[in-house]
């Protein structure tokens, strides 16, 4: 089992999506939310993603392909 | 010996142990620094620190290691001068530039650095690596050079040959990866979570943040022990400008100083302006941004503290601007005509920022404003090459020098 931490960022036409619920319905994945912040222009959540690495990957090929923005917790690793 | 008692999640207050955490395991907030603050002011006093040796060590009770055996070598303490010429072309009798592209790599980075790597040091590391476009390599090749440590330094595989030059020249392991923008952060957080070596900006970030308070410190006590009015800082991570007020604000609290009031404003490149954006939409949610700036050393488009920013922006009456290129490269030229700094494309951002927030009144005139210059201009030569006059070409004769010469008075290079 793998797990990873990722900082969902959902553009403002997915607010009223369900995205996260969806992950959890159509992959062998546990999502787990440790923060969020949501309004009407955009919103993020931080969440972790429980299960076998190759389903995580396709769960986060599958929110990125509906236009989720996926990037680790920790933001921008490249600095400057 | 440290005052630091143990990391603190800046959400939900839990308290960590002083380890190479950077994450709240409930949260997954930041971790931050808290340091016995009593034991501070007890053991500090402007006596005490005025005599000590010129780099950012004379803080030490301030900082998270041992100041006796930190890596040392030379970081901080860099000028800060009253800037009359600039402050005249832009409408502001008391700004002054703190000046850190007189660090030991020539850029601000050597402050983060010289903490996160003797912390890492001191809880047994004996690699730093870090992911980078620039300066943060440069840092963390030569302070791992100086400390006997293996440097491992990854680049995107497009990186101009003097940036990685300012590397290399150190004798690090470099890897250049090849793949877009999101595929080497990816990796870089992926290796981070897996290596047991000490990345800079990851796992021992909260050590490494704290090295961007001395500029706090030192503007401070270069001014003559107080705060100045207005500071003006690049954003990119964000981290630099929310610990410049965590260090006027310590240095308060340690008694050090009167309690500050100083208004902070952020300067970004138009083309990587996350803050900049929501601050503009009064929103306190950032969207990430895909960076298309040549201010590189700004270029992150998801700033891992992007939201303190805006929290720090609104607390302090503060404001964010915003500059094109063309402004970027205009400002480099203000800077070094002006002052005799040659700043690196950051710099032009800062001072580009200046001017715009001076013009539309979010600067005082009477207000005391530093702004910010984190890296030198040799970093990024070539936004600056092509805009600057040619040189005389002459004979080797005292008329052809004199015709040459009259021909071009009047006419700046």
């Amino acid at each position: 089992m793998a797990v990873q931490r990722l900082r969902f960022t959902f553009p403002t036409d997915l607010i009223k999506e369900p995205v996260i619920y969806l992950i959890g319905q159509q992959f062998e994945v546990i999502t787990n939310i440790r923060m969020a912040d949501v309004d009407d222009r955009t919103g993020w959540v931080v969440l972790e993603l429980e299960g076998d690495a190759d389903e995580i990957a396709r769960s986060v090929a599958w929110a990125e392909s509906r236009g989720v923005r996926v990037d680790p917790i920790t933001g921008d690793v490249i600095e400057g | 010996m440290t005052y630091a008692q143990n990391l603190r999640c800046r959400e939900c207050s839990r308290d960590y142990p002083l380890a190479a955490l950077h994450v709240c395991e409930f949260c997954f907030g930041p971790l931050e620094v808290v340091y016995d603050d009593d034991g501070i002011k007890a053991a500090v006093s402007r006596e005490a620190i005025a005599p000590r040796p010129a780099n950012l060590w004379r803080y030490r009770e301030f900082l998270p290691c041992d100041a006796d055996t930190a890596i040392n070598i030379g970081a901080g303490f860099t000028p800060l001068i009253h800037a009359k010429n600039l402050g005249k072309a832009l409408g502001l009798p008391n700004l002054y530039i703190k000046n850190d592209t007189a660090n030991p790599t020539w850029s601000f980075k050597d402050r983060v650095v010289a903490i996160a790597s003797s912390r890492a040091r001191e809880l047994g590391y004996e690699k730093l690596a870090c992911a980078s476009t620039g300066n943060l390599a440069n840092s963390v090749s030569a302070h791992a050079a100086a400390a006997g440590m293996e440097a491992v330094v990854v680049i995107p595989n497009d990186l101009e040959a003097g940036k990685v030059l300012g590397s290399s020249i150190y004798s690090p392991t470099l890897v250049k990866v090849a793949g877009n923008y999101d595929a080497v952060n990816r990796l870089c957080a992926e290796l981070a979570g897996t290596r047991n070596w000490a990345f800079v900006n990851v796992n021992v970030r909260p050590y490494y943040a704290e090295g961007s308070k001395t500029l706090g410190y030192e503007v401070a006590e270069q001014l003559g022990w107080r705060a100045p009015d207005h500071c003006v800082v690049p954003i990119a991570s964000g981290s630099l400008f929310v610990k410049i007020r965590k260090g006027l604000n310590e240095f308060a609290k340690a008694g050090l100083i009167d309690e500050p009031h100083t208004r902070m404003s952020g300067a970004q490149a138009t083309g990587c302006s996350p803050v900049a954006t929501a601050w503009a939409e009064g929103s306190m949610n950032f969207r990430p941004q895909r960076p298309d700036t040549i201010a590189k050393s700004l270029a992150i488009g998801n700033p891992a503290d992007g939201y303190y920013s805006l929290v720090q922006l609104k607390d302090t009456n503060g404001a964010c601007a915003s500059v094109s290129d063309e402004e970027i490269v205009a400002g480099m030229k203000l800077l070094a005509e002006t002052e005799g700094i040659f700043a690196e494309t950051a710099g032009g951002v800062t001072i580009a920022s200046v001017k715009q927030l001076a013009a539309a009144g979010r600067i005082d005139p009477d207000e005391l404003v530093v702004a910010f210059i984190t890296g030198a201009g040799f970093k990024t030569a070539e936004a600056v090459a092509d805009s600057l006059g040619p040189a005389l070409e002459i004979d080797a004769t005292v008329e052809s020098f004199e015709a040459a010469y009259e021909d071009s008075e009047g006419v700046p290079a």
